[in-house]
């Protein structure tokens, strides 16, 4: 089975008759994602893409036995409906949405500790793309085509650079078994080494690239976990190398603050930590291929 | 989004911080009123600008007289000061600071910042007070103290006492200190701020405990709810052309170099810029047109980078997924309709119908250079440079 989600999961979509919601909703429909309804306060006992549209995150898990969720409603009531998710059952929640204030992820991360750790709900962004598994589910918003099936598993802060290294990959052949947006804020769901922990007892990946940049502690906290309990190899490349020092760029996450956030700083500790860098952002699939080879997978 | 000292101080002294005696000037006619409505005998003029460092810039002076305040404000205002944190371009002073100049006994330092790794509230405090905390961490390491808030349930009184007693601070004044450190970090959660520092903060001579010089900075993503702070925002201390890409959706940072960028993406935009870097270039900006890359945000891109003087190529690149090549090509067809663009322009698209997208740029009539892969744009974008 894929790592975290599976070919027939069955998924809500939180926000769902609202613009963005029901075009994604209808993309993943497209993909073959099994999206069992949706949530829009107020409008429970409608249809909509033929699906039921419920009041709240408890009813519908009830009534679909839905597992997952992904959330476009705005980043006011962001926090509220993942909470909402967390507290109705859902085992894995994906928030799209850019603009969470920090103080409300850290509630939310707060709030989720009730749970045990077993029954405890992977949030994953927000301020991300999602997550695919070609060929099984798409629990996103990326486009599904350039994503060929395959045993390489992709960990990306950044939408459209994690987009660019699934293409490089397709154009030589190699193919993805999960692709996971964690998104560019300071503090998000799922961190690198959430993610990369599971790529290692995935059987159905082989070798993980991990797309950084700079801003915080994730990607050497990644590799550090890589050193010393993985054995499959993990490729990396850091963005923002021509970053100014204490400036947001872009992502709120993308800031350089301390020792060790900075690109070239980052990519010295993931060398240490054995991770083998891209280069540059025009090699990452080819710098994928030759671990691949080396490793002979 | 950052604020002024003076207007950090006016939150602080909300939450129960002692601040020392001041006011706020526009003119050099109003300061030596606001002196002596201050009293005192000596006052700091403080230039209010977006930066630290503005003592050994020449942006505070000590004052004897009501005159000299006066004579001081003067001298500031409408300046250009340029501390190691502003950049060689400075920051105007529109606004001065007047305040009652205090006998400092010891000069302490306290920080509030988002810890990442902890994904928790962590004070920072030194005996080390007046240097940066850079430096703190650099030159006296050991003098540095840290408390985690637990968010669910906000700062303790005993975090605030360990805190105090930490720093040294004699028993007296213990608790006065502890409702320092507590006002601090009660501003910090209550407006979604993501920096407090106050430093110095000092023991005067009188034995106050007072914050000397303040900054805040908050939380972009939640002004939504904190009009107030809002409020605050000084365009005049931001880049212009930030501010106009700010107030127009767009992710811009103006950078050195000279070869513009438009980009979809922040993760994309930086990559760009680091291949640029690499084929020998350097970059004039940042600029994140977001994932969808609209022929709205194209438009406001393309008026942006035309606005800086310095870009002489232009770089586009552009990974459609779900929005198709095709539609961003007729968006950047129909961009360049409207703005007349008189430096080399390199287009890259990739993804979704990318062949499409590219017979539309070339069928259409714009002067520009193609580009298939990153690196190529890159390499074309640097070339051009040199024709």
């Amino acid at each position: 089975m894929a790592v975290i989600i599976e070919k027939n999961t069955k998924i809500l979509v939180q926000g769902f008759t609202g613009k963005m919601g029901t075009f994604h909703a209808e993309e993943m429909i497209k993909y073959g994602s099994n999206v069992v309804g949706g949530v829009t306060p107020g409008k429970g006992g409608m249809k909509h893409l033929d699906r039921p549209v419920f009041n709240t995150v408890k009813d519908a898990v009830r009534h679909t036995g839905a597992t997952a969720s992904i959330l476009f409603v705005p980043p006011a009531f962001a926090a509220d409906s993942a909470m909402e998710a967390a507290d109705a059952g859902i085992k894995t929640c994906v928030a799209i949405v850019d603009g969470i204030p920090s103080h409300d992820m850290i509630r939310i991360k707060r709030y989720m500790r009730r749970y045990s750790r077993g029954g405890k709900m992977t949030l994953v962004g927000p301020n991300c793309a999602g997550i695919i598994s070609p060929g099984k589910s798409m629990l996103g918003i990326m486009p599904g085509h350039i994503y060929k099936e395959g045993r390489v598993g992709i960990i990306s802060r950044s939408g459209t650079l994690g987009y660019e290294a699934a293409e490089q990959m397709k154009n030589l052949g190699i193919g993805i078994s999960t692709s996971v947006g964690i998104g560019g804020d300071p503090i998000n769901g799922s961190s690198f080494r959430d993610i990369i922990e599971k790529f290692e007892t995935d059987d159905e990946t082989d070798a993980i690239l991990m797309i950084g940049e700079i801003g915080g502690p994730q990607e050497v906290a990644a590799g550090e976990f890589a050193k010393e309990n993985m054995k499959k190899p993990v490729i990396g490349y850091i963005a923002g190398l021509t970053a100014p020092k204490g400036r947001v760029m872009g992502h709120a996450g993308a800031i350089v603050s301390a020792y060790g956030e900075s690109a070239v700083e980052k990519v010295e500790l993931l060398k240490e930590c054995g991770v083998t860098i891209s280069k540059n952002p025009s090699v990452m699939g080819e710098t994928v291929k030759s671990v691949l080879n080396v490793k002979k997978i | 989004m950052d604020i002024h000292e003076y207007q950090a101080k006016e939150i602080l002294s909300s939450f129960g911080v002692s601040v020392p005696r001041g006011g706020i000037v526009y003119s050099p006619e109003t300061a030596e009123n606001k002196a002596r409505e201050i009293g005192g005998s000596k006052w700091v003029v403080k230039a209010q600008i977006h930066s630290g460092a503005r003592g050994k810039a020449g942006g505070v002076i000590v004052c004897n007289t009501p005159l000299e305040v006066a004579q001081a404000t003067d001298k500031l205002l409408g300046k250009k000061l340029v501390t190691n944190q502003t950049g060689p371009e400075g920051k105007i002073v529109n606004r001065i600071y007047i305040e009652e100049a205090t006998d400092i006994d010891k000069e302490l330092y306290l920080g509030l910042v988002f810890d990442r790794s902890s994904e928790s509230i962590m004070v920072v405090a030194s005996t080390e007070g007046g240097m940066s905390v850079e430096e703190i961490a650099k030159e006296k390491p050991d003098s540095i103290i840290r408390s985690k808030i637990e968010v669910a349930v906000g700062i303790q009184s005993f975090q605030a006492r360990e805190l105090a007693f930490g720093l040294g601070i004699e028993p007296e004044l213990i608790r006065r200190a502890s409702e320092t450190i507590v006002g601090c970090a009660k501003a910090f959660s209550e407006l979604d701020a993501t920096m407090v520092e106050v430093n110095p903060l000092v023991i005067s001579k009188q034995k106050q405990i007072l914050a000397l010089d303040c900054k805040m900075s908050f939380d972009n993503n939640a002004m939504f709810r904190r009009d107030k702070v809002s409020e605050l925002r000084d365009k005049t201390q931001e880049d212009e052309k930030e501010v106009y890409a700010s107030d127009r959706g767009l992710n811009y940072v103006s950078l050195d170099g000279n070869i513009g960028n438009i980009i979809n993406g922040a993760g994309l935009a930086m990559a760009s810029m680091d291949m640029i870097k690499l084929a020998g270039g350097e970059p004039a900006n940042f600029l994140d047109v977001g994932g969808g890359a609209t022929p709205e945000k194209i438009v406001k891109a393309f008026k942006l980078i035309t606005m800086d003087k310095k870009v002489k190529v232009i770089l586009v690149n552009i990974f459609a997924g779900i929005n198709r090549c095709d539609w961003v090509a007729e968006g950047i067809v129909q961009a360049l309709e409207r703005i007349e663009i008189k430096v080399p322009l390199v287009i890259r698209l990739a993804g979704t119908n990318v062949e499409k997208g590219n017979k539309i740029l070339r069928d259409s009539k714009l002067n520009y250079i193609e580009a298939n892969t990153l690196e190529d744009a890159a390499n074309k974008a640097v070339a051009a440079l040199k024709k």
